[in-house]
């Protein structure tokens, strides 16, 4: 029904359509006669034309020789005339009517209404049109928000100018950091709020609290100063709590369980619990004593106000952030691997009950938090400079100092977290150490130096240990210059766990080679190393200095390397590239395709010169002399072991006396040329033949007995 | 492998009295010469048939043949007369045997002959095939008692050189040894004065008798050095690499500048094999009849010269060959290479057997003891080391010389040579098969030129040094074998029996593609091959032939065979069958038990530190 209504409709509208095209006609043919503002209109064309031949919108004028598709009966054409076709031309009627001149106004009306066009025009965006709108972006222009540009607030971007090259580059890697901090953290928050366990969230909550109790009981015993802030900030939890009420039995929870709780023991438990815990809350901690605030003062003046679940966590991290170390991964795997005994107690002592992913997540968000408040303060001398003129040598200074200054202060906090950690351990490092870190307070310094020393006086360390590790492999004594090999290897990290095995290899060729041997004393020297004998060292030197060239050794290894790659069975892949796949150039098959079409070969047995570092032994069979070995095992025997026996002693005469010689070599069987071999008998088997021999053989074949029986019988008869 | 000793064809070997008279087995031919002789001559044969049956029947060895014959403790004969029978044992005159029965064989010596390894753990076996073990054993022990026996036929015994109370054996020079020695020995001392043509290499002959050496300047000769007998001399007009004598002394090979030359003992020129150029190093092969070359451009080449034809030109790969010995127990060939290693090589495969990296530096000198089981290197860097062969291939002894060894040579009983400069120092070893001491040098020697060539010659205590002043025969005692094996090589052989020896040993010849690392491997069962074989037939036959089939119980009388019981049965069966696998898996554990626990000794608290 509603469709053929709808085509009524058109239908309609179609025979109005044609109604109206019928007066429009007529402006058409009327055109020529109106002579004079139709030559100022060609002038206009022609003027447009020769404006347009340079550029990329030349328009072909189109000449008519010949009638056109396009000209029809049933519908107008601009072709060839060069002109847009204006609808209220059209409209516009021979004589004025006035009965258009409503649908006119309307369609001038809709004409001049702009559409909005999607990517709005920025200074649409910044326009506040409603009072709040216009509030917000007030804030927003005051603190020099960005607003746009996410990436540089312009505070950021004057900065950026104001500072020198390195300074660029540093703030700018920070910055790519706090980056990528935040979008870990981020996800990682998100990941955690997902957990619907509610057990989790108690368990999360009860060990952060657990963790920050601890912390803070040791930051009393280490820095008072600190623990006394960790105090005050508990005290502000607890005016919240007093102010909140949060866990008197108020809530909708609690008055839930209220009314469960005359019959539920559990829900009387939880309630009595949440009792508790708001009396904990708003419980007043006393105040330590005097002196520690004295100190803590001082400190405090600098650090500008944190939140109070930030510094809950900055109590959990002891140690420096792994993020702060340019290749962390490495550096946690040469601990793991060097097995320095001291780096490897220290992580353990660190980590807690806490898992040990903990550790570097809570790093993060202390980071965060401090780039957040350094931009905070940042956005704080922005204004500053705002004021001042922004070119001013001044202020140029002022920025730099400000970004080292704060670099400095986070790296002393991480310092002085990883110290107090790590207090046991280097207590005389650590003052030095400390002392340092107060002298570059005050020094232009990069603040990450300071971790240098530390790291490189463990790496002399393990290079040490290394060496005594080296000492202790030896079997057999060796000669100073093998200290090369070892100074030449730490030099790279990264392929620290790979090398290590090769390493031992190594050093025991070397061992294998370089065995200090005792050197002969003949009597007779010859003649020309007679000479030479009293500078047999700088001989020695000589023949070091010649060799020190070419690499034997390493070579070998390759060599040997090479041999049990090409020695190792091969898989067999099976993969159809482009089977099941679309198609295409450069397209390769999926991982789970290749690793399901990979057919893995057996390993082999291992190799005989698997132990051997200085022999490479060929696994190859040799099919010639295997042509000549026994493959198949004789009659009684059932296991290879067994046949090799009886074949082991040679029967040649190079081997045997002439006499055991001949004997193994006797046939079994002997004929003698020309000399009628008879068909066996019974006695040659070793039955005895006796007279009663017809009757065994009687009773043996019964047949022939019977015929036998019948010619004895028939002679019987006869005679 | 240890050959039996023999003697020459002019030593008769002595017939073995004590073998037991076995009773021939009557043959088919025999019983119809007795028939068929009967009618036609009835002459000796029958009466002599006749004899033997009227001969009382012997009782054969009665008291040794089943006991073993090996004595545990030797030289120590029991008493005569507690082991006689009496009786039928008394010799004609009355007079009794005091030492009846065969004569101890000590133990050492027949444990050398025997083959056998019995330390390997053989599969549970059953009875046919234990009693062919046995049959197997009994035989060896059969075989290498006598030949533990006919040691006896070694009569010579090896020199020595002992100094008086204390005194370093080194410090004896040539003069000395020759005064003391019998003018015969003396007379192997000569020293040939030769500056013309360069420094020489040189070579013996299998037998030891002859001495062939070629100078760099083309200077070839051969002589019986011990009747000092030239046989040939020629200049061949061509810088001369090396030499060597072929199968015997009738065949020369002489690696020239361009070409191999091939000459007889009278200096003809046989063959220019083209084949093998730029010849550094020959070594000659001779149950194989094989002449390996190394040559500039890196080829190792097996030259068959039994046949004329190249078995194998290999591609060491490594450059130049200037260093080559061969390996006389397994004719393995070894090259030594300048970047410190030693490569193996058998004619069979393109790649080296094994690759053993010696010297940090390259090698300049290699040799191979005759029993196989060391080698000595010496490298740039000036180290003389000895190798163990059997397997392990490492380092035994090392020392460092003065100047390095250029080169080599161990003798038929392990002496240890080495040139260097002009100095050639040995080393001797405890006994045969032992490694020559490093410690102390043997003998010294001080030559008139640089040593070029080194060998021991065979059967003979002496040492040939080809140098820059010619060629010097030097005194060395114990460096050789003391008794020859006639049938082998003998050193006072005709020309006829060495006609005769030549076809046998042609006849003999060991097929090029033999030659292994470990020459015992050919005497055991191509495994991987066997097994490949099983599985083929497996598959063919669709089931394993080798496994019982399973229990399939017999129908029974009317009634008892119900599905019931016959499945009970089965059961019963297969419970059994269960029951026993159980047992003996519970009898072998506690032997596993007890081998495990001295295996792994207790946890230690210091194995921490353990590396």
């Amino acid at each position: 029904m509603s469709s053929s209504r709808a085509a009524e409709s058109l239908l309609a509208l179609n025979q109005q359509e044609e109604l109206e095209d019928l007066p429009r006609e007529y402006p058409l043919s009327t055109s020529e006669d109106e002579g004079d503002s139709d030559g100022e209109r060609k002038h206009q064309k022609l003027l447009e034309a020769i404006s347009s031949l340079d550029g990329k919108n030349r328009r072909k004028l189109a000449e008519r020789s010949e009638a056109s598709l396009k000209v029809s009966e049933f519908s107008v054409s601009s072709e060839g005339s060069g002109e847009k076709l204006v609808l209220s031309d059209l409209l516009e009627p021979v004589k004025t009517s006035s009965s258009l001149a409503a649908v006119k106004k309307q369609l001038n009306r809709v004409k001049s209404k702009k559409t909005v066009e999607l990517p709005l025009h920025k200074e649409e965006i910044e326009r506040a049109r409603t009072p709040l709108e216009q509030e917000i972006f007030n804030l927003l222009h005051k603190n020099k928000q960005p607003v746009t540009d996410p990436l540089l607030t312009p505070m950021e971007k004057a900065s950026l100018k104001a500072m020198s090259l390195e300074e660029v580059k540093m703030r700018r890697a920070e910055l790519q950091r706090a980056r990528a901090l935040q979008s870990y953290y981020e996800a990682r928050a998100r990941r955690e709020k997902k957990i619907k366990s509610k057990k989790y969230h108690k368990l999360l909550k009860k060990g952060k609290a657990k963790q920050a109790l601890k912390e803070f009981e040791k930051l009393r015993k280490v820095n008072p100063a600190a623990a006394l802030e960790e105090l005050e900030k508990l005290e502000k939890a607890r005016m919240m709590e007093r102010m909140s009420l949060k866990h008197q039995n108020s809530g909708k929870w609690a008055k839930s369980k209220a009314v469960m709780a005359k019959y539920d023991l559990e829900a009387r438990q939880a309630m009595q619990e949440q009792l508790a815990r708001n009396k904990e809350l708003m419980q007043k901690i006393q105040v330590a004593s005097e002196s520690a605030e004295e100190e803590g003062g001082a400190e405090e003046e600098g650090e500008p106000f944190v939140p109070d679940v930030v510094n809950e966590v900055q109590m959990k991290v002891d140690r420096p952030n792994p993020w702060m170390f340019r290749n962390h991964s490495g550096d946690t795997k040469e601990a793991e691997v060097q097995g320095d005994p001291e780096e490897l107690a220290e992580p353990a002592a660190q980590e807690a009950p806490e898992s040990e992913e903990e550790g570097p997540a809570v790093a993060e968000e202390i980071l965060l938090k401090e780039f957040e408040e350094r931009r905070s303060l940042r956005q704080k001398s922005g204004l500053n400079q705002i004021a001042k003129p922004v070119g001013s040598q001044e202020a140029k200074d002022l920025s730099s100092q400000e970004v080292l200054s704060e670099l400095r202060a986070l790296s002393q906090k991480l310092n002085r977290e990883s110290h107090q950690s790590r207090k046991q351990e280097l207590s005389s490092t650590r003052t030095v150490l400390v002392v340092q870190r107060e002298e570059a307070a005050r020094e232009e310094e990069e603040p990450l130096l300071l971790q240098r020393p530390e790291r490189a006086r463990t790496l002399d360390e393990l290079e040490e240990l290394g060496k005594e590790g080296c000492f202790q492999n030896k079997e057999l004594p060796r000669v100073a210059v093998e200290g090369q090999q070892l100074e030449r290897n730490p030099s790279n990290h990264l392929g620290v766990p790979k090398e290590k095995k090769r390493k031992e290899q190594m050093i025991d060729l070397q061992n294998l080679l370089t065995t200090k041997s005792p050197s002969m004393k003949s009597l007779a020297v010859p003649t020309t190393v007679e000479e030479l004998e009293d500078e047999e060292r700088d001989q020695r030197q000589m023949i070091k200095e010649a060799f020190a060239g070419d690499d034997v050794i390493r070579d070998f290894l390759k060599e040997k390397r090479e041999a049990v790659e090409a020695s190792k069975p091969k898989d067999v892949d099976l993969t159809l590239p482009g089977w099941g796949e679309w198609g295409g150039v450069g397209l390769k098959p999926s991982a789970k395709k290749r690793r399901r079409f990979l057919i893995k070969a057996p390993e082999g047995p291992p190799r005989k010169d698997k132990n051997l570092p200085n022999v490479i032994l060929n696994e190859k069979r040799n099919i010639h002399a295997v042509a000549h070995q026994v493959r198949m095992l004789p009659y009684p025997f059932t296991h290879h072991q067994q046949f090799e026996r009886t074949i082991q002693t040679p029967i040649g005469s190079t081997w045997n006396t002439q006499r055991s010689f001949q004997k193994l070599t006797m046939p079994k069987v002997v004929t003698k040329p020309g000399h009628i071999i008879k068909p066996i008998k019974a006695e040659d088997v070793g039955y005895r033949s006796s007279s009663r021999s017809d009757l065994s053989v009687i009773q043996r074949n019964p047949k022939r007995l019977s015929i036998r029986h019948k010619k004895q019988l028939k002679k019987n008869s006869v005679d | 492998m240890e050959t039996v000793p023999k003697l020459g064809n002019n030593v008769p070997p002595k017939k073995d009295k004590l073998q037991g008279k076995k009773k021939k087995p009557r043959r088919y031919w025999e019983e119809e010469t007795t028939q068929t002789a009967a009618g036609a001559s009835p002459g000796p044969p029958r009466k002599r048939k006749r004899n033997r049956e009227l001969r009382p029947q012997k009782p054969k060895n009665t008291h040794s043949t089943k006991k073993s014959r090996i004595s545990k403790k030797p030289q120590v004969p029991k008493k005569p007369w507690e082991r006689r029978s009496p009786g039928p044992q008394r010799s004609l005159s009355g007079a009794q045997d005091p030492f009846a029965g065969p004569a101890p064989v000590p133990v050492a010596v027949v444990q050398k002959f025997c083959r056998i390894d019995k330390s390997k753990k053989l599969p549970r076996s059953e009875t046919k095939i234990r009693s062919r073990l046995e049959a197997a054993e009994a035989q060896e022990e059969e075989i290498s008692v006598k030949a533990a026996r006919s040691e006896l036929l070694l009569a010579e015994e090896p020199g020595f050189l002992e100094g008086e109370n204390g005194e370093d054996t080194a410090k004896i020079c040539q003069a000395d040894i020759v005064e003391a020695v019998d003018i015969a020995s003396a007379a192997k001392h000569f020293d040939l004065n030769l500056r013309q043509f360069g420094p020489y290499r040189l070579n013996y002959s299998r037998t030891g008798r002859h001495l062939a050496f070629g100078g760099r300047r083309g200077h070839v000769a051969a002589l019986d050095w011990v009747t000092k007998k030239l046989m040939c001399e020629i200049n061949v007009m061509e810088a001369v690499r090396d030499i060597r004598f072929l199968h015997s002394e009738a065949l020369l090979a002489v690696a020239q500048n361009r070409w191999l030359h091939i000459y007889d003992n009278q200096g003809i020129e046989l063959h220019c094999i083209r084949r093998c150029d730029r010849i550094t190093r020959l070594e000659f092969l001779p149950f194989h009849f094989l002449l390996a070359t190394a040559s500039e451009t890196g080829f190792l080449t097996y030259l068959d010269v039994s046949v004329g034809k190249i078995v194998a030109a290999l591609n060491a790969r490594a450059g130049r060959l200037n260093i080559m010995t061969q390996n006389p127990y397994n004719a393995v060939i070894h090259l030594g290479h300048s970047n410190g290693t030693v490569s193996l090589w058998s004619p069979a495969m393109k790649e080296p057997l094994a690759k053993i990296l010696c010297h940090r530096g390259a090698v300049r000198a290699v040799a191979v003891d005759s029993t196989g089981t060391h080698m000595a290197t010496s490298g740039l860097d000036h180290q003389l080391k000895i190798f163990d062969l059997r397997g392990t291939f490492q380092p035994l002894s090392a020392r460092t010389l003065p100047q390095g060894a250029g080169h080599l040579a161990f003798s038929q009983r392990g002496l240890l040579a080495a040139g260097t400069g002009d100095v050639v120092n040995i080393w001797a070893g405890q006994g045969k098969a032992s490694p020559p001491s490093l410690e102390q040098p043997y003998l010294t020697h001080r030559l008139s030129g640089h040593v070029h060539g080194l060998q021991f010659c065979p059967f003979e205590d002496v040492l040939g040094v080809g140098h820059s002043g010619g060629i010097t025969s030097m005194l060395a005692p114990g460096a050789a074998e003391p008794n020859f094996d006639g049938l082998e090589s003998n050193p006072y052989r005709s020309r006829k029996q060495r006609q005769e020896w030549e076809v046998k040993a042609l006849l003999e010849k060991v097929p090029a593609e033999l030659i292994c690392l470990d020459p015992r491997a050919l005497a055991e069962v191509d495994v991987i091959s066997l097994e490949q074989e099983k599985k083929e037939r497996l598959e063919r036959l669709g089931y394993d032939p080798g496994t019982k089939p399973p229990f399939q119980p017999k129908p029974k009388q009317k009634g008892r065979s119900s599905t019931a019981s016959l499945v009970k049965r089965k059961r019963k069966v297969m419970d059994e069958e269960h029951r026993d696998k159980v047992r003996q898996s519970l009898e072998q554990q506690p032997q596993k038990q007890e081998k495990a626990k001295p295996m792994g000794a207790r946890p230690s608290a210091l194995d921490r530190f353990v590396r």
